[in-house]
């Protein structure tokens, strides 16, 4: 094998121009199949942040639809024949989940369950003069909802953490916020459903830079949105859940929709036209990179090609001195793939370059606070498909000329002389 | 009889193209080991056909041929590649160096093919063949840097590095002078001479092979004397 390889490494010398071009063309392509790929994952990976990191896993809450089993179908009597019920409505007087402890605790115990946080969810007023404007209002446990959901990423003015610590304090969609003309530190009026009144001081203000949330969030503690309700300390509407394998949400939701007799949504339902978006970055990154490298791959069949003409004598004479087609196969092959090979080490190295470089470019958008420069993801794996395909791409230009050239008939070339 | 090298049964040879033609028919000989051999005939007779047969380059024909006394027939072609190596010497009418290396690492190539000795020893041998022709102090040039005779030297050479059973050579002095001529035919006969080396040669040369053990008289694909 060493001297097969002293061979081809003296063929490749006498061309090393040519090989050198077609050496480059393959670190070209792995480069920017590297940097692309890094750079679509980036922007994935930031869309994942944008959505999954904020989306909880599996989220309970008692939705407000008529019953499914309607009280004559408990009755004995009428079990025989078939119910024409008209105008069923939605009992609808209980918005709170029914047992919320009991299920907290529960689901406490469940090691499925990787976070717990509840909400209070409830619609209310906002008086600015003599205008009233529709929001929502979050009850929320602030630490809990930064840690499993980032909310604290959010905050782009106040402290967030007066929320748990101040009596009646809120925190507004910065959208919200400019409607009622209020600023941290002053005091907004609330109405209830109900019609109370509440004053409440704005602590901070959030902003997710999806501008029709903006305009409609609002957040207080847990505390404070079960007194604007006057229900008592147990009272929550949702519990949000992140859980360790998501691929696990939909089939847990359903069992949680049977055992607590709670509405269960999962983030797959929720997700899954983002999911076809990231497919298809990075399908466009793959089909990119392989046409790049099939580009490439003609670069090096080319002069594999030249090569194997130029060099009819040598061929014809190894064989005549006894070397078998298949070292003369293996002759080319080693040429090929050491050109990958030097190609595609060059191409990883300046592709992770290529990557930090983007990594530099300042990137600011109102909908990511936390981003300041393009987002690039330097998974191994992609630069392990990238060496793969730089093998694979040279392997198999380099198969049909060494093969033709592990053909050749040294009769036919020492005659032709 | 037991020191037969080559054997030829009944071979014959047709070429397709454009027609069916047969360039050598019924060809039967057999050479001892030691013996100078020529092969002399009317350009166009089938010498080059018949020797491309016995160097085992050319599979594609009627009859039997034995080397060292093993069948040829229906070896697979990394075999014929590895009796090529080991048994047989080739010198062509063009020289056939490789210009990508030193004429000492062109001469080594068949040995380390054949790998049956470490590289340093194949060296060595190498060393030894070309001082023996006297092109010693070219041992470190580049293959292309020779004259014409110097390169059909070292060509020699090289056929000799493993020791081969038999060195066929195909017109080896047709693309020489007259003087580079003489030393060429001074080495095979000293090869003989010397060596006891087995040499199978075609050549024009009636002076040349009249100075031989016997000479093959071809014409029109048949042996006739
Ligand atoms: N590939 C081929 N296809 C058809 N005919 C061929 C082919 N190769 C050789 N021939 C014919 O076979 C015959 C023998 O050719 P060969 O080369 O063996 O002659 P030769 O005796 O070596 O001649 P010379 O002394 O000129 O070298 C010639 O008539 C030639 O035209
Ligand atoms: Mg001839």
């Amino acid at each position: 094998m060493k001297l097969i390889f002293s061979i081809a490494r003296a063929l490749l010398l006498a061309r090393w121009r040519q090989t050198l071009v077609a050496a480059i063309g393959v670190a070209f392509s792995i480069t920017m199949f590297v940097s692309l790929l890094g750079f679509m994952s980036g922007l994935n990976e930031m869309m994942d942040a944008l959505f999954l990191n904020r989306t909880p896993h599996i989220r309970l809450y008692n939705e407000i639809k008529p019953a499914a089993v309607q009280p004559i179908l408990m009755s004995p009597v009428y079990r025989s024949g078939y119910h024409f019920i008209h105008s069923i409505k939605a009992t609808g007087s209980r918005q709170g989940i029914y047992n919320g402890m009991a299920i907290l605790d529960a689901l406490r115990r469940d090691d499925r369950v990787t976070g717990i946080s509840s909400r209070i969810v409830m619609q209310a007023f906002f008086n600015e003069g003599t205008v009233d404007i529709t929001a929502t209002v979050n009850g929320i446990e602030e630490r809990k909802e930064t840690a499993l959901f980032h909310f604290e990423d959010y905050i782009v003015a106040g402290d967030a953490l007066m929320l748990e610590k101040m009596p009646n304090s809120i925190i507004l969609g910065k959208v919200l916020a400019e409607d009622l003309l209020v600023h941290v530190g002053e005091t907004v009026q609330l109405t209830t459903a109900e019609g109370e009144r509440f004053p409440l001081k704005v602590v901070a203000i959030w902003q997710s830079g999806i501008r029709d949330f903006d305009k409609v969030q609002s957040f207080t503690s847990l505390g404070t949105a079960q007194k604007l309700l006057g229900k008592t300390a147990n009272y929550i509407t949702d519990i949000q859940l992140k859980i360790k394998d998501i691929t696990a949400a939909p089939a847990m939701a359903r069992e949680y929709n049977h055992l607590f007799r709670v509405s269960a949504q999962d983030v797959q339902t929720l997700n899954a036209e983002f999911e076809t978006g990231s497919f298809i970055r990075s399908l466009i990154s793959y089909a990119v990179g392989i046409t790049l490298l099939t580009v490439s791959g003609f670069g090096i069949y080319n002069i594999l090609n030249m090569l194997i003409y130029e060099k009819m004598d040598t061929i014809a004479i190894l064989k005549a001195s006894g070397f078998a087609g298949r070292d003369v196969r293996r002759i080319f092959i080693s040429i090929a793939m050491s050109i990958g090979i030097a190609g595609g080490v060059t191409g990883l190295m300046a592709g992770f370059l290529f990557s930090l470089g983007i990594d530099q470019l300042p990137f600011r958008t109102t909908s990511l606070p936390t981003i300041k420069t393009y987002p690039v993801s330097y998974d191994p794996f992609i630069y392990f498909i990238g060496g793969i395909f730089s093998l694979a791409s040279t392997y198999l230009a380099g198969w049909q000329p060494s093969r033709k050239a592990s053909r050749i008939d040294p009769v036919v070339i020492i005659r032709g002389k | 009889m037991d020191d037969i090298i080559l054997e030829a049964r009944h071979i014959n040879k047709y070429f397709h193209d454009p027609v069916d033609v047969k360039v050598l028919s019924d060809i039967n000989f057999s050479i001892n080991k030691g013996e100078f051999v020529t092969v002399t005939g009317k350009s166009g007779c089938g010498k080059s056909t018949m020797l491309y047969i016995l160097s085992t380059m050319d599979t594609d024909y009627e009859g039997a041929l034995f080397i060292d006394h093993v069948p040829m027939a229906n070896k697979p072609e990394p075999e014929l590649a590895r009796v090529r190596n080991e048994k047989i010497g080739f010198v062509f009418q063009f020289h056939y160096l490789l210009s990508e290396f030193s004429v000492l690492h062109n001469v080594m190539l068949p040995g380390l093919k054949l790998a049956k000795y470490p590289a340093q020893e194949i060296e060595k041998h190498a060393m030894e063949r070309l001082n023996m022709l006297d092109i010693g102090r070219l041992a470190y040039k580049k293959a292309n840097q020779l004259s014409g005779g110097e390169k059909q030297r070292v060509a020699i050479a090289r056929a000799l590095i493993n020791d081969p059973c038999i060195i066929m050579a195909d017109e080896p002095t047709g693309n020489l002078d007259k003087k580079n001529s003489e030393i060429v035919f001074d080495i095979f006969r000293q090869l003989a001479g010397e060596r006891k080396q087995t040499l199978l040669i075609v050549t024009h040369d009636q002076e040349f092979a009249a100075r031989t053990d016997r000479i093959i008289k071809m014409e029109d694909g048949r042996i006739i004397k």
